[in-house]
C-alpha cells in the first residue's frame, strides 16, 4: 500500500468539496478499494471517508419507499429492513461474512458496481432511485456495465429509495470460493409488474430478464417461466461456470425466488 | 501410573494455550535489531528470456542497501533435489539446475528474480517496482502429453526434452501385466485427473538470516517443518556453510501440509544476504506471493487399467501417468509420483501383477512436491475409482467387489507385487465398522427421503492403504534418496526428576508437546507434567529428519522410546545400588524402583538426584548424570488403512453436492492421544473433501495463474464440511515399532477423495442419469451439471 492522506467529514457538502481535490477517491467500507490498495492496484492521494456523515446512514420508510442511507453497512440493513422488505434485508444479510457485513455499504457497493455483487440485483430488480448529491437517478440507467455506473468523479451516492413489494425474494448461487453470487436472481412483484434482475452472470453486469418479467407478470407462479430460456450468449465464462450453466441458474433461481416469494 | 495422562488417555493439548492465547512465537514474531527487510521481485510471466535486469535505479532509491539479482549467487549452488529417480531403462532423471534467483531465463510465473533489500519492506517493494527486467517471451510449456512432443519448446535448454524421467514399475512385470489383460474376461478403463493443489498453510513461509560477525555463525530462523534438513541441504549445497556455524531454528510453525518441508530459494538468499550485509535479513511471504512460490501438490493425468477374471478377482492393474513437476524439481518431488505413488497400488486388494508407469514432466508453472499424503492419494484415488467403475460395469455391489479382493487377515505379512510389505491389517473389519456407523442399512430408506425433495442420493466407499513411518534408510538409500530417514532423540532427565526431550521431529500442528510427554510419562510412571518436548532448533535437538508422511511417532517416537529404554536401564542399575540389591530384581512401576519380592523401593526422583548428586554412587563402574541419545532407523514402513463412507445429496437443477455425512473407519494400530488422532482425521477429511469438491489451481493458456487468491480458489469453509464420523478401534498394532504405531496424520486426506466422487457418481446413477461414470475433481456444481446434461 502506498501511502495517502485521509480525511473525515461529517457532512456530505464537505465531502463533495473534499473529493474535488486531485487523486481524491471515496471511500466508504473499502471492502474492494482497501484490497486493490493493498496490491497496489489503487493508490488514490487523499481518501474522504464517507463513514462519519450521519445524515447517509440508516434504514427508514418515506417518500416512494424505503430509504437506506448510502453509508449504512450491510449488516444494519439486514436488522432494521427485515420489518419493511424483507426480501432486501436477506440479501444485505447473505453478503460476504459478518466483517464484511459490518464495514461494507451499500452505497459502495453499487457505486463499485461488481458483476458479482448481490446489491446490484436488488436495486435494479426493486427499480430503486439512487439519490446523490446532487441528483436522482433510476435504477435502469445507474448500472452500465462491468464496474461502470452513472455516476461521475466526485459524485456520492448518499441514499437509495426502495420501491416496497408486494413480494419478492433474492436467490443467490455462491460462487465456491469467493461466495459471491456466481448467478443471484432478485425478483420482485409490484401492482404494476414484476421484476427480475440477475447478478453474477451478465458479461455487462446486472441485467433484467424481460422475458421473465412479462410471463410472471401475466402469471406469478414458477410454472409460468418453465417454457422460457436464456441465451448464453454474453453470459460471463469463468473458472467456475460456463455461459450455459449460468443460463441454466438464472432459470433455475429465478423459478426458486418466485416460490420463496410466494 | 497416572491413566489420564499416560498413552491412551485424550489429554488436552498443552500446546494450545500459548497458540490459543496468542502466545505463539513464529518465525514472523522473530525481529531482530538492526533488521533489513527483503522483497522479491518475481517474474510475470510464465517463460521467457531473461535478457537483462537493471537495478541502479532501484539500488538508488531511499533505504535501499542492496539489490541482488543472479550474478550474486554465481559462488553458491543451486537449490538441491534430494531424491534421483532412476528410469525404466536404468537411466538416472534430468535434473536440471535450479539457480537462487532467476538466471538466464524465467521458467514459472513467481520464478524470483531480484531481491532487494532495504531498511523498510515499504521501501523494499518501491525499489523492486523501479527494477527494470528485460524479457523475450517464450511460447510456455504448460499441458504434460504436449510438452513430451518432438519439438516442443523446451522448459530447460540444457537437459534434452521436457522429460524428467518415464518410470516403470515393477519393470519387470511388464510383459506379464500385458499378457494378463489379453486373456482377462472383464478389462476396465478409467483416464483422470488428480487436480493441482495449493497447501495454504494458515502461515505463510517466513526466513529471517542473522549473521554474527566475530564468530562466524549464521542462523536462519524459517517456517520449516525440518530444520535438519535444511541446514543439511542450504549449508553443504547452496551456501559452503559447515553444519557447526549454521543453525537453523523453525519455531512455532502453522501449518505445513508438506509445503514447509522443502529448501526453498528465500532461505539461502536470505542467509546469504545478512553475511554479506552483516545485518539481519528477514523476508516474510504474503499470501498472493505464497499461491506463485510454495510447492504444489498433485497434478497426475492417468490412464487406470483394471482387468478382472470372470468371477471378478482382480488379475492386473496397469497404470500410466503424466505427473506434473513444474518448472524445476523441488526437495522430494522426483519420488512422489514414484516410489510413494507406484508402491501403494496394491492397495488392500490381492492383485498379483501390477505395472506402474510415470512419465514425470517439466512445465512451465510453479514446482510440485509432497502435499498430505503425496503420492498415496493419487494411487488410492485412481484404484478406488476405478473399482467402483468395475462394480457397475459388472453389475456388482461396490462393496462386495472389494470384500472379495480384500487381503485377508491370515495373509499378513503380505507381499504385495509393488515391492512393500504389509505388517499388518484387517479390511473386512474396517469395512464392517464403517457400514455399522454409517447406517449403510438405512440409506434406502435416505434416499427415498431425498427423492420427495428433488433430490439426489448417493452413498460412496472408499478403502485406503498407505505407507508411512517413513522409512528405512538403507531401502530409500537403493531406490534414491540423498538422505537418511531415521529419527533420534536426547531425553534429559534433570536432577529432581523432570524431564527434557530433544526430539528431531518438528511440530506444526501435530501436538508432539502433549502425545510425546504421554509416551514418557507411561514408560517411566511420572505425571506428564513433568515431561517437556523440544523441538525445532539446530543447536539444541540430535540430527534429525523432521516431521512428513506420518512419521513423527513411528519413527520419532520410536527413538525417544529407546532412549527412553536406556534412561530406565541406568536408572535401574542406580536403584540397584542404592538398595544394595541385582540389578535383574528391581522393577520400575508407577515411578517407583522396587527389589521384586520385597517392600524395599526407591522413588524416581531419589535415582535422578543420586544420578546428578553421586556422592552415594557406583562411580567406579557407572557414570553421573541421566541422559541418552537414541537414533531409530525403522525396518519397514507402517501401513494404516482404513475404510471412509461418503453420503451426498445433489441438487440436479444446479449440480450442487452437499455432503450429509461422512464416516470413517480407520486402523491406524495403537493410538497414544484419541483426541489429537480425530483432530488429525479431522482435517486431513477438510482437505480431502476440499480437493474433491472444492480446490482446484488452474493456470490459463499463457501459464498465468488463474486460482491466484482465495476469490478463485475455493478452500473448504466449515459450512461445506459435515459433522464427521470417526472411528478408530479396529487396532492391528504395527509389529515392527515398539509403540505399535502406524501414524494418522495424512489418511483422511488420501482416502476421502474417492469416496466422495464414488458417492457424487452413485446419486448420479441412482438418480437415472447413467452415463454419468466419472467427474473429474472438483466436482464443482458446474460440472456436475454439465455431466448430466451432457454438456
Amino acid at each position: 500500500m502506498h501511502n495517502f492522506d485521509f480525511v473525515k467529514p461529517s457532512t456530505i457538502a464537505d465531502a463533495v468539496k473534499a473529493l474535488k481535490a486531485e487523486g481524491a477517491q471515496a471511500l466508504s467500507g473499502g471492502q474492494t478499494l482497501v484490497a486493490s490498495m493493498k496490491q497496489r492496484l489503487a493508490a488514490p492521494a487523499t481518501l474522504v471517508s464517507l463513514t462519519g456523515i450521519a445524515e447517509m446512514k440508516g434504514v427508514c420508510l418515506g417518500d416512494g419507499g424505503l430509504h437506506v442511507g448510502g453509508a449504512t453497512p450491510h449488516a444494519d440493513v439486514a436488522r432494521e429492513a427485515a420489518r419493511h422488505y424483507p426480501a432486501l434485508a436477506a440479501l444485505a444479510g447473505g453478503i460476504g461474512d459478518p466483517q464484511v457485513r459490518n464495514r461494507g455499504t451499500l452505497g459502495g457497493s453499487i457505486a463499485n458496481d461488481d458483476p458479482a455483487a448481490c446489491y446490484p440485483a436488488g436495486v435494479l430488480g426493486s427499480g430503486a432511485t439512487v439519490v446523490t448529491d446532487r441528483r436522482r437517478i433510476a435504477a435502469d440507467d445507474f448500472f452500465q456495465g462491468l464496474f461502470t455506473t452513472a455516476l461521475h468523479a466526485g459524485e456520492i451516492v448518499t441514499s437509495v429509495v426502495f420501491p416496497i413489494p408486494q413480494a419478492a425474494a433474492y436467490e443467490k448461487f455462491d460462487q465456491p470460493a469467493s461466495r459471491f453470487a456466481l448467478t443471484g436472481v432478485f425478483v420482485a412483484k409490484y401492482a404494476d409488474g414484476v421484476r427480475v434482475a440477475v447478478t453474477g452472470a451478465g458479461g455487462d453486469g446486472v441485467f433484467r430478464w424481460t422475458e421473465a418479467e412479462r410471463a410472471l407478470s401475466a402469471n406469478f407462479s414458477a410454472s409460468a417461466i418453465a417454457g422460457l430460456s436464456v441465451d448464453p450468449s454474453g453470459l460471463i465464462h469463468d473458472l467456475h461456470g460456463t455461459p450455459e450453466y449460468r443460463a441454466n441458474l438464472v432459470k433455475v433461481l429465478t423459478a426458486r425466488a418466485v416460490q420463496a416469494a410466494g | 501410573m497416572p491413566k489420564d495422562g499416560g498413552i491412551g488417555a485424550s489429554v488436552k493439548r498443552r500446546e494450545d494455550v500459548r497458540f490459543l492465547t496468542g502466545k505463539g512465537r513464529y518465525t514472523d514474531d522473530i525481529n531482530i535489531r538492526g533488521q533489513l527487510y527483503a522483497f522479491f521481485l518475481r517474474s510475470d510471466v510464465a517463460h521467457g528470456k531473461l535478457k537483462a535486469v537493471h537495478t541502479a535505479a532501484a539500488a538508488a532509491m531511499p533505504g535501499v542497501v542492496q539489490v541482488f539479482t543472479a550474478a550474486d549467487f554465481a559462488a553458491v549452488g543451486g537449490i538441491p533435489c534430494g531424491w534421483q529417480v532412476t528410469d525404466r531403462f536404468g537411466k538416472v532423471m534430468q535434473e536440471p539446475k535450479h539457480p537462487v534467483l532467476a538466471d538466464g531465463k524465467v521458467r514459472h510465473v513467481g520464478d524470483p528474480i531480484a531481491m532487494v533489500v532495504a531498511e523498510t519492506l515499504d521501501q523494499a517493494r518501491d525499489a523492486a517496482e523501479a527494477i527494470d527486467v528485460e524479457i523475450d517471451e517464450l511460447p510456455p510449456v504448460l499441458n504434460m502429453k504436449d510438452a513430451l512432443k518432438d519439438g516442443a519448446p523446451k522448459v530447460h535448454d540444457e537437459l534434452t526434452s521436457n522429460l524428467c524421467y518415464d518410470w516403470g514399475f515393477v519393470e519387470e512385470n511388464r510383459e506379464a501385466v500385458a499378457k494378463a489383460f489379453e486373456g482377462a474376461a472383464h478389462h476396465i478403463t478409467l483416464e483422470l485427473r488428480n487436480n493441482r493443489l495449493i497447501a495454504n498453510p494458515m502461515e505463510p513461509r517466513v526466513a529471517v538470516g542473522d549473521y554474527e560477525d566475530h564468530s562466524g555463525m549464521h542462523t536462519l530462523y524459517t517456517t520449516s517443518q525440518n530444520p535438519h534438513v535444511i541446514r543439511l541441504l542450504m549449508g553443504a549445497f547452496v551456501l559452503g556453510i559447515p553444519e557447526s556455524k549454521l543453525r537453523v531454528v523453525a519455531p512455532d510453525v502453522g501449518g505445513g501440509f508438506g509445503s514447509k518441508i522443502y529448501h526453498y530459494a528465500e532461505e539461502a538468499a536470505v542467509t546469504f544476504a545478512a553475511k554479506m550485509l552483516k545485518r539481519p535479513v528477514k523476508w516474510t511471504c504474503s499470501r498472493s506471493e505464497a499461491f506463485i512460490s510454495d510447492a504444489q501438490g498433485r497434478d497426475h493425468l492417468t490412464k487406470m487399467e483394471l482387468a478382472l477374471d470372470k468371477d471378478h478377482n482382480f488379475l492386473a492393474i496397469r497404470t500410466e501417468t503424466h505427473a506434473n513437476m513444474g518448472a524445476y524439481l523441488s526437495t522430494f518431488a522426483p519420488s512422489i509420483p514414484t516410489w510413494l505413488h507406484g508402491t501403494l497400488m496394491a492397495g488392500n486388494y490381492k492383485t498379483p501383477l501390477i505395472y506402474v508407469n510415470v512419465k514425470a514432466v517439466f512445465t512451465n508453472t510453479v514446482p510440485v512436491d509432497a502435499y498430505r499424503g503425496a503420492g498415496r492419494p493419487e494411487a488410492t484415488y485412481q484404484l478406488e475409482r476405478i473399482i467402483d467403475l468395475a462394480a457397475r460395469q459388472l453389475g456388482v455391489d461396490p462393496i462386495e467387489l472389494r470384500r472379495k479382493n480384500f487381503i485377508t487377515p491370515d495373509q499378513f505379512p503380505y507381499q504385495t507385487p509393488v515391492a512393500v510389505v504389509y505388517d499388518t491389517g484387517n479390511y473386512q473389519a474396517t469395512m464392517d465398522k464403517l457400514l455399522e456407523l454409517s447406517d449403510h442399512a438405512g440409506f434406502a430408506k435416505r434416499l427415498e427421503e431425498s427423492k420427495k425433495r428433488g433430490k439426489l442420493r448417493g452413498f460412496g466407499i472408499a478403502h485406503y492403504i498407505e505407507a508411512c513411518g517413513i522409512a528405512p534408510s538403507n531401502l530409500v538409500g537403493q531406490l534414491g534418496a540423498r538422505a537418511g530417514l531415521y529419527e533420534s532423540a536426547t531425553v534429559r532427565v534433570n536432577a529432581t526428576g523432570s524431564i527434557t526431550v530433544f526430539t528431531g521431529s518438528h511440530s506444526h500442528g501435530q501436538g508432539h508437546e502433549t502425545s510425546f510427554a504421554q509416551v514418557i510419562s507411561e514408560m517411566i510412571g511420572i505425571d506428564s507434567a513433568q515431561v517437556e518436548i523440544v523441538h525445532g532448533d539446530t543447536s539444541n535437538t540430535p540430527m534429525g529428519m523432521g516431521t512428513y508422511g506420518s512419521r513423527s511417532l513411528a519413527v520419532g517416537g520410536s527413538a525417544m522410546v529407546k532412549a527412553t529404554n536406556k534412561i530406565i536401564n541406568k536408572a535401574k542399575k542406580i536403584a540397584a545400588h542404592l538398595l544394595e540389591a541385582s540389578e535383574a530384581d528391581i522393577e520400575l512401576k508407577d515411578g517407583k524402583f522396587t527389589v521384586a519380592g520385597t517392600d524395599k523401593s526407591k522413588t524416581w526422583v531419589d535415582i535422578t538426584l543420586a544420578a546428578y548428586v553421586p556422592h552415594n554412587y557406583p562411580l567406579e563402574s557407572l557414570e553421573p548424570g541421566l541422559e541418552e541419545t537414541a537414533f531409530y532407523d525403522p525396518s519397514n514402513f507402517t501401513y494404516p488403512a482404513g475404510a471412509y463412507g461418503c453420503e451426498v445429496e445433489v441438487d440436479p437443477e444446479t449440480g450442487k453436492v452437499t455432503i450429509l455425512a461422512f464416516t470413517a473407519a480407520d486402523d491406524f494400530g495403537n493410538v497414544v492421544n484419541p483426541m489429537i488422532v480425530e483432530g488429525q482425521v479431522h482435517g486431513g477429511l477438510a482437505q480431502g473433501i476440499g480437493q474433491a469438491l472444492l480446490e482446484n489451481c488452474v493456470f490459463d493458456e499463457n501459464g498465468q495463474l488463474l486460482s491466484g487468491s482465495f476469490m478463485d480458489y475455493a478452500m473448504p469453509r466449515a459450512d461445506d464440511l459435515p459433522f464427521y464420523k470417526v472411528d478408530h478401534s479396529c487396532v492391528t498394532p504395527c509389529t515392527h515399532n515398539p509403540l505399535g504405531v502406524k501414524g494418522c496424520g495424512e489418511a483422511g486426506a488420501i482416502g476421502s477423495p474417492p469416496a466422495v466422487v464414488n458417492a457424487v457418481i452413485d446419486a448420479l446413477q441412482r438418480g437415472g442419469h447413467t452415463h454419468v461414470t466419472h467427474i473429474d475433481m472438483p466436482v464443482s456444481p458446474a460440472r456436475v451439471w454439465a455431466a448430466i446434461n451432457n454438456r
